[in-house]
């Protein structure tokens, strides 16, 4: 029995303890650095894993010395309205998709899978001179509304699975009472597909939030930009990088999603490995 | 058929009213699909036919009428070195970061597929790296590979290995080091969890029945495990091999393609030329260069899937 348990903490435990403190470590370092005075920083004498004089005042710099407050606002505006509109869309093809009989159908399925697949570094030039064209340029149109080409794809594509899994039965049957086939959808298949559509929107919440290059070529000004991006190109001058709310910022961006993401695991998770499970 | 799925058929010489109209599926499908394939359209399909375009044109910033050049972008990157270092970098970068992220995707993956307490903790913690914004999480390893501060230099330093630490962005070697490493964290829990979810499909019996028959750990992982979740891998494998190439966030972060251009991708080139020195033609090129592994992996991953749907 003895030999078991350490058997299994070799195997088992410490492999495991070994890849959560390397996954973990560059949070952790975030935060330490994140509460260091400016002067404990750049101490190379001390030990550097543990801070010995927290502050706030890298937190105090990001929200009253740089835009963080305004980028936090656009990241969150940007990407309800970004949501919103994918999911709709999303629900309208995927149901089509998934339960409607009409010419092109495959064809159109195999469209929107290949759109799921092309980067955003394939067409960020063409898409940067549509903007400007469409007078968008340094706006958060420019995000809301392209994003969704991001979104769309993967929602269709998850949402389509889930609508499959309902049974043909209860649609028919609402049919056969007279309902319309748009009422029969929005009253018996939404309802059911309601896991489904939560986690395409928790998809496309997070990517619309953690979206980088478009956001970076479409805005210049400070007011307009991103979490992540005014936390990049704003909190560095020059040479000189403020570490200290570097790391706040970047920490204080990464905790909506990673909130959103520990209620909802188990959808991210079931959307995540949905595509690829199936085969 | 129409008319039974269909709640109230149509009866022909009339005309029919929107209603009706919507409940034929031919008509509703459309109608469904309209906004979709209008965003889809307008902001991929008409980007990727203008992309085409641009890059058969002189077009830069400075430039008010573009002319047609043909080919010549694409022949001009094929002779430029700073391209064909992109390229070689593009390949070691994809190539090193999808080997470790499968090896230690698998290995993360059997580890979780065991049960013990804490499991769902883990299983949570595990994802962060994935989940969160990329370019924020690049901060963090600007820091950590810093030239002076960098705490692995610290650690280096401090054990004895070498009195001087590592100048981690200052090389192009060890510059591609630390990219490749950042990336591999980043990447390596997106194949774990969903190498599990495929871990999960297969039946305890199955193995149970040969560790009955004497089969060893590894055989069973070898002979059974594997070959039942390798649709799951080859999935994964694509859709990571696309990612990479076509990475943006981590190498902008970073090292900005540096130094001496020992660490650009393809789309870090693209923004350097287009975007920074405003050549749009020659960037889009630089671009679209992507497009043929691209699509051989697209096809690749729809005809699979397609074939395991039916």
């Amino acid at each position: 029995m003895r030999t078991t348990a350490s058997r299994r903490a070799l195997t088992l435990y410490l492999p495991l303890s070994l890849a959560t403190i390397l996954l973990l470590f560059p949070f952790y370092w975030m935060l330490i650095t994140s509460l260091k005075t400016n002067r404990e920083l750049i101490d190379l004498s001390g030990l550097p894993f543990w801070v010995f004089q927290p502050t706030l005042e890298h937190y105090q710099f990001l929200f009253a010395e740089t835009g963080f407050l305004r980028w936090a606002l656009n990241t969150l505006t940007i990407s309800v309205a970004a949501t919103a509109i994918s999911l709709v869309c999303s629900i309208f093809a995927g149901y089509t998709l998934a339960r409607l009989r009409f010419r092109g159908a495959a064809a159109i399925a195999g469209a929107i899978f290949v759109t799921y697949l092309v980067p955003q570094t394939l067409l960020f030039l063409p898409l940067l001179e549509l903007v400007r064209q469409l007078g968008l340029g340094n706006t958060l149109w420019s995000m809301i509304l392209t994003y969704p080409t991001i979104l769309i794809p993967f929602g269709t594509w998850l949402l389509m699975g889930y609508f499959r899994r309902i049974p043909l039965e209860l649609e028919e049957s609402a049919l056969i009472d007279g309902a319309s086939r748009f009422r029969a959808m929005t009253q018996i298949v939404l309802p059911l597909a309601v896991p489904g559509i939560l986690s395409a929107g928790i998809f496309a919440f997070t990517l619309s939030w953690n979206e980088f290059i478009y956001a970076l070529v479409f805005t210049t000004s400070t007011n307009i930009k991103t979490i992540p991006v005014g936390v990049v190109t704003e909190l560095v001058k020059g040479d000189v990088y403020f570490w200290g709310s570097l790391m706040a910022g970047a920490l204080l961006g990464s905790v909506p999603v990673a909130l959103i993401y520990s209620f909802f695991v188990e959808q991210y998770v079931g959307g995540l490995t949905a595509g690829a499970v199936k085969g | 058929m129409r008319a039974q799925t269909a709640g109230r058929p149509v009866t022909a010489g009339q005309i029919p009213t929107i209603g009706e109209l919507l409940d034929r599926q031919g008509v509703l499908a459309y109608v469904l699909l309209l906004p979709a394939l209008v965003i889809l359209a307008v902001f991929i399909g008409y980007p990727f036919l203008s992309s085409l375009w641009l890059s058969v044109t002189d077009q830069s910033v400075s430039t008010s009428v573009a002319r047609f050049v043909g080919l010549d972008n694409f022949a001009d990157e094929l002779g430029s070195q700073i391209f064909r270092q992109t390229v070689r970098n593009t390949l070691v970068y994809t190539g090193v970061t999808v080997v470790f992220k499968l090896g230690l995707g698998i290995a993360l993956a059997v580890l979780m597929n065991q049960s013990f307490r804490l499991k769902n903790f883990a299983r949570a913690a595990l994802l962060l790296p994935w989940i969160v914004p990329t370019a924020l999480s690049a901060i963090a390893w600007l820091w950590l590979f810093d030239a002076t501060f960098s705490v692995f230099n610290w650690a280096i330093v401090h054990s004895g290995l070498a009195d001087r630490g590592i100048n981690w962005l200052g090389e192009g070697g060890w510059a591609m080091t630390a990219i490749i490493i950042a990336n591999v964290w980043r990447g390596t829990p997106f194949f774990a969890i969903t190498i599990l979810a495929g871990l999960q499909t297969v039946e305890r019996e199955l193995l149970d029945a040969a560790a009955v028959d004497g089969a060893s750990v590894w055989q069973r992982f070898w002979r059974i495990t594997l070959p039942l979740v390798r649709p799951v891998l080859l999935i994964v494998l694509l859709f990571s091999i696309i990612w990479t190439i076509s990475d943006f966030q981590l190498v902008y972060v970073i090292t900005r393609g540096g130094p001496a251009n020992s660490t650009h991708l393809f789309g870090t080139l693209a923004y350097d030329v287009a975007v920074r020195a405003g050549q749009l033609s020659e960037g889009a090129a630089i671009s679209l260069y992507m497009f043929p592994v691209l699509i051989v992996c697209m096809v690749a991953l729809l005809l699979y899937l397609r074939r395991s749907a039916t």
